[in-house]
């Protein structure tokens, strides 16, 4: 992005003006621009999720607004903003109006790492990734800011087991990280995508049993993170009503939801860039925007599908108890990930310019994992219901 | 040289929240917001590395356990009193011992001094080499310090059987 400001600044539009005001009028533009991409991001997650829920559960979903309800999300933020905006009389009136905010921020800073194509980043730092964890991190800040604010028993609890969640599996998570750091040898998103190739046997998932094993534990502490089901404590319906966000009515809880739908494509985003090969296309053409779209639109494709891929599981699997959430963490995926971690250094060292035949061998051994899944899949459908529909649109 | 004056000022102001204001959680989230401009600061002097585990460790995770704390208990808001205490005496000396001590640094150091950042500083690499080289005994000394102070708190935590 700095190229391109640079460009407008020496012979484009923004010609004349001083270089820190160009500067401040760019980055003004690419975050409104980034902004209302992430609103329809969220908003059309929330849309599809709701659809995707209710097909795995055999229900149909909201369908009546647009075609297939595709703008249900556009009616229900109306409805939000319309609602009236209610301030409890007991809550601390200041930090509960701004905690939303304050969780939006974390939420949005994010996404100015986010490698969507090559040089179609905002700003490529070189401690990206880590820039990712710390920025994210201030959401739990917003999340007990309301907790605390709201002045409820439950809303507080939410809060803290949001907390007490989030700075948990924060751990696990870097750690996994650090397994293909060591491979790469650098924190920055583009370094570490150009360090992948188009072909999966080339992505990180696969380089070597450490790094697929780094995957699955970055995967489910980043859902943990995000507050998804199986770890969606913070707001456990029946225990906690709405956890840290029970008191909060209209566009301030709106604001809670689009951080919750829109961390969902930060989590896919983020393994994808780090363990999917990224926006790596083959060079079929010379044509820097036509790549540049394709490399955009697989970019978006992957990390979409592990969004679809956690509103399955959230339709699928039930919500663990606390301490079984606590002790998942600090029992097992930290140890885990510290010998994982340590057996990623030890390959670095046998191997410093990687292992085509651990490659091939890890692509198969993920072939066949997802063949076993589909059959079993299969399995199962052809044992379920025979009058179930396959029919989307019903 | 604007945008630093600025953020400093952001810096202190929120700096005297945490000491000044009577509501703890107030305060907590002031230290939060000082922790957080400091790595602004970080990143000015090219410190980037720093900066983020300054937001990682302090703003992300030490301030949330406070917050944490102070939020289960629920402290009240203290009452101000006219009097200055004993512990507020001893804090106005340090503060005028650290004011008379900043100013003989700035009157005495030469600016004219200043060299040129070598190429790379701050980014991790070097970061890394000078860790692993030069620091290594204080490094691994201080990594030792933590992990005996993890299980101290371990120990101390721990409920008792009885038997």
């Amino acid at each position: 992005m700095q190229q391109f400001a640079d460009y407008l600044l020496d012979e484009g539009i923004l010609a004349g003006l001083p270089k820190s005001l160009g500067y401040a009028l760019v980055i003004a533009f690419f975050a409104f621009v980034l902004l209302n991409f992430i609103m329809l991001v969220a908003g059309v997650t929330s849309w599809l999720e709701r659809r995707v829920w209710a097909r795995i559960q055999s229900r149909v979903g909201p369908n009546r607004v647009g075609p297939q309800g595709a703008i249900q999300w556009l009616a229900d933020g109306i409805k939000n903003i319309m609602k009236e905006d209610i301030v409890p009389t007991a809550a601390d009136k200041p930090l509960f109006k701004a905690a939303p905010y304050l969780a939006m921020i974390g939420f949005f800073g994010a996404w100015a790492c986010v490698p969507f194509g090559d040089g179609l980043i905002i700003a490529d730092l070189n401690v990206g990734v880590l820039y990712i964890t710390a920025v994210t991190g201030l959401v739990v800040v917003g999340i007990l800011m309301a907790g605390w604010s709201s002045n409820n028993k439950w809303a507080l609890l939410g809060g803290m087991r949001s907390a007490a969640q989030i700075v948990s599996y924060e751990i696990p998570a870097a750690i996994a990280v650090n397994a293909v750091i060591v491979l790469t040898g650098t924190l920055s998103m583009q370094g570490i995508i150009r360090a992948q190739g188009w072909a999966p046997w080339n992505w990180f998932l696969f380089d070597n049993p450490f790094t697929f094993v780094a995957f699955f534990i970055f995967f489910v502490a980043l859902l943990a993170e995000g507050n998804r089901t199986p770890f969606d404590l913070p707001e456990a319906e029946s225990e906690l009503v709405a956890g840290a966000f029970t008191e909060y009515s209209g566009l301030r809880s709106l604001l809670f939801f689009l951080v919750e739908w829109g961390n969902l494509y930060i989590i896919g985003a983020l393994c994808t860039s780090l363990f999917l090969g990224g926006w790596q296309t083959p060079h079929f053409t010379d044509n820097g925007f036509v790549l540049g779209l394709v490399q955009f639109v697989v970019f978006f494709l992957k990390s979409y599908f592990l969004v679809f891929v956690a509103m399955w599981i959230r339709a699928t699997l039930p919500r663990v108890r606390v301490d079984q959430l606590m002790s998942l963490c600090w029992k097992y995926l930290v140890p885990i990930s510290f010998v994982n971690l340590l057996g990623a250094m030890l390959w670095v060292v046998a191997f410093p310019h990687g292992f085509l035949p651990a490659r091939l061998g890890m692509f198969l051994f993920g072939i066949m994992v997802t063949i076993y899944f589909l059959m079993r899949v299969a399995f199962h459908l052809r044992r379920a219901r025979p009058e179930m529909s396959w029919n989307p649109i019903a | 040289m604007i945008a630093f004056y600025f953020i400093a000022l952001l810096t202190l102001a929120s700096a005297l929240l945490v000491v000044l204001h009577r509501n703890p959680i107030y305060s907590a989230l002031g230290l939060v917001n000082t922790l957080f401009l400091i790595a602004v600061s970080f990143v000015m002097l090219d410190a980037e590395l720093i900066a983020m585990l300054q937001v990682i460790v302090y703003a992300g995770a030490i301030v949330i356990l406070f917050l944490f704390v102070i939020m289960l208990l629920n402290v009240e808001s203290e009452v101000r009193s006219a009097r200055i205490s004993k512990i507020g005496t001893a804090g106005l000396a340090f503060v005028l011992l650290f004011a008379v001590e900043l100013a003989v640094f700035a009157l005495v150091r030469d600016p004219s001094g200043a060299q040129e950042l070598p190429a790379g500083f701050g980014s991790t690499e070097l970061l890394a080499e000078t860790l692993f080289s030069k620091g290594m005994l204080s490094f691994e000394l201080t990594s030792l310090l933590l992990l005996v102070a993890v299980v101290g708190a371990v120990v101390m935590a721990r409920r008792k059987v009885e038997s």
